[in-house]
């Protein structure tokens, strides 16, 4: 029997606002531990909590950005559960009532492009960390376990997708790009590195075309794109092998092990409801009317893929659109700016893609270091077209500006780049190579068209590569 | 009858210790509690309105604004046990 995958992503994303959730302690990252805690992140007995106007006005429009209903009534709820990091033995979550429901993504990569359906984005609070000590520092054979509680109460939105991803390669895709409109909306930093985007799977496969649903395993603990693929491919593996042995796979959580590139089961997962769900009594219903909604649409930006299909209708390449459209703002600018400075949107998209992120990278300069304006890159696609530099020249032209030695017009004539179109001048070279190569000449006037390439190389060397090719064929023909 | 109550799965989402004699005791006095609480939900209530909270407040915020956390030492006195600033506790996982 065939096997197919069903994937759904959930993501946690820490905003960035100044103070937690339900308190005013500052959030931080990478503070001494426990130096931004208080009577509410400690759950010292009463403590009431207060939420964070702000982390409610961005989830909404978080929301937006992920094209979801915002639901005019909505409420928190307990989520009971008992772990060292969580100090109330409840995390204060959303159940029925999520602030944002029923939205959708549209994503794009260079194979493929789907919609995957959003199923809610609701409100919570991070817990603390935990620091796993002891026999090799690895989570299954902890001796003890440190507690920071700075993290804990830092508001924290989860996105829930729907199960209409069917590869990992997909997922990887999706989870690129809902980081990229995350970073667009300005509600997080959204790094990886630091956590404060995270994204879980959940797996299950089925017998190819069947209508149901599998038993669902989650699997955690993924730091990279790469692992968040790796991980759902090492676990539909894993699966598929389970059920083609006759065997049953049991819902679980995972936690992916990146060193051993394999899951590991952690723990029976919870039913919802051994969460023991119940409204949060300390705290007020929220009601939405669309002020707040108009107010946060208000705040959008452009989103990536509204972005790219500007791009587009620009006449940008279909490759060269997509990495712009959710590159960093400066590169874009960049981009922007040459195009207004009267640059063809099709070159000037592919410099900024192509060789300004190459010199960059060889550079090891990051774009804020960018040496380099719009009306520069103007410039330099204008004298491409107008055969003043060749494709070739026009590189090295870009890092002399990128060097600081001027203009690109000032470059080329510095660093002798400008093309030879000086009709006069340039056949002169072409009689000059003619009369050296005789040979050549008559094998072409007998008929051996594949010469002619051999002499315009012969042109091209005498001139160093600067020739205009355009002209010297002209040239060419009009001699031989 | 009594709605059967399983007390010992129960216990342990709470992470309590229960002897035999006292679960016994607990699974009886939850189902009534259950009972009544399925009497309660026989009550037709199409036609009243959901209530999340029962003071009729909504949106109560405060502003985005950090304000001082607690001094950390005094923090941690309170805990059993800590080191380098850090809670000290059992494995989480076992």
């Amino acid at each position: 029997m065939k096997w197919e995958p069903v994937i759904g992503i959930e993501v946690h994303v820490e905003l960035d606002t100044d103070s937690k959730m339900f308190c005013g302690c500052r959030v931080s990252f990478g503070d001494p531990p426990n130096t931004h805690v208080c009577p509410v992140c400690l759950a010292l007995p009463g403590s009431l909590p207060v939420p964070n106007r702000k982390a409610i006005q961005e989830i909404i429009r978080l929301g937006l950005a992920l094209n979801c209903r915002i639901n005019p009534d909505s409420v928190f709820h307990r989520k009971n559960y008992y772990y060292a990091d969580l100090p109330k033995n409840y995390q204060i979550s959303q159940f029925d009532v999520p602030v944002c429901v029923d939205g959708w993504l549209d994503v794009e990569s260079d194979e493929t492009r789907f919609r995957v359906g959003i199923e809610r984005v609701h409100m919570e609070e991070d817990t603390g960390k935990s620091v796993h000590v002891g026999e090799g520092g690895r989570i299954h054979s902890a001796a003890e376990t440190l507690v920071d509680f700075n993290r804990a109460g830092t508001p924290l939105v989860e996105i829930v997708s729907r199960p209409d991803l069917k590869s990992a390669a997909d997922a990887r895709t999706y989870a690129q790009e809902l980081r990229a409109v995350v970073v667009e909306t300005g509600v997080s930093d959204a790094r990886m590195e630091r956590g404060s985007i995270r994204f879980d799977a959940n797996v299950s496969i089925r017998p190819e075309g069947s209508p149901r649903l599998g038993v669902k395993v989650e699997i955690k603990n993924m730091n990279s794109f790469r692992s968040l693929e790796k991980a759902i491919r090492s676990e539909i593996g894993r699966q598929t092998a389970l059920v083609t042995a006759g065997e049953r796979v049991v819902m679980e959580t995972r936690h992916w092990d990146e060193e051993a590139e394999v899951t590991h089961g952690m723990r029976t997962k919870e039913g919802s409801s051994d969460y023991r769900y119940f409204t949060e009594p300390d705290l007020a219903p929220m009601a939405f009317d669309s002020s707040w909604v108009e107010e946060a649409r208000s705040l959008l930006p452009e989103l990536p893929a509204l972005r790219r299909d500007r791009y587009r209708g620009m006449g940008v390449r279909p490759a060269a659109a997509r990495v712009l459209a959710s590159s960093d703002p400066r590169l874009r600018s960049l981009f922007e700016e040459a195009v207004e400075s009267g640059a063809d949107p099709v070159a000037a998209g592919n410099w900024v893609t192509g060789e300004v992120t190459a010199s960059l990278r060889r550079r090891e300069a990051s774009v804020g270091e960018l040496p380099l304006r719009g009306d520069q890159i103007a410039a330099l696609t204008r004298m491409v077209s107008e055969g003043r530099v060749s494709a070739g020249a026009a590189r090295e032209v870009l890092e002399g500006v990128m060097d600081g030695e001027g203009s690109p017009s000032e470059v080329a004539t510095r660093r002798n780049l400008l093309q030879l179109s000086d009709r006069t001048a340039l056949e002169e070279v072409v009689e000059e190579v003619m009369a050296a190569n005789p040979e050549a000449v008559e094998r072409y006037r007998s008929g051996e068209g594949k010469v002619r390439g051999y002499l315009m190389g012969q042109v091209m060397r005498a001139t160093s590569g600067r020739a205009d090719p355009r002209a010297v064929n002209e040239i060419l023909s009009a001699r031989l | 009858m009594p709605i059967d109550v399983d007390v010992a799965h129960v216990a342990s989402l709470a992470r309590l210790g229960l002897s035999p004699d006292r679960l016994d005791r607990y699974r009886e006095e939850l189902g009534v509690i259950l009972d009544h609480a399925a009497r309660v939900q026989e009550v037709d209530t199409s036609s009243a309105l959901p209530l999340a909270h029962p003071l009729g407040q909504t949106n109560v915020f405060r502003a985005d604004e950090v304000r001082p956390s607690l001094d950390r030492d005094e923090v941690l006195e309170m805990a059993p046990e800590s080191r380098d600033g850090f809670f000290v506790t059992s494995p989480a996982l076992d």
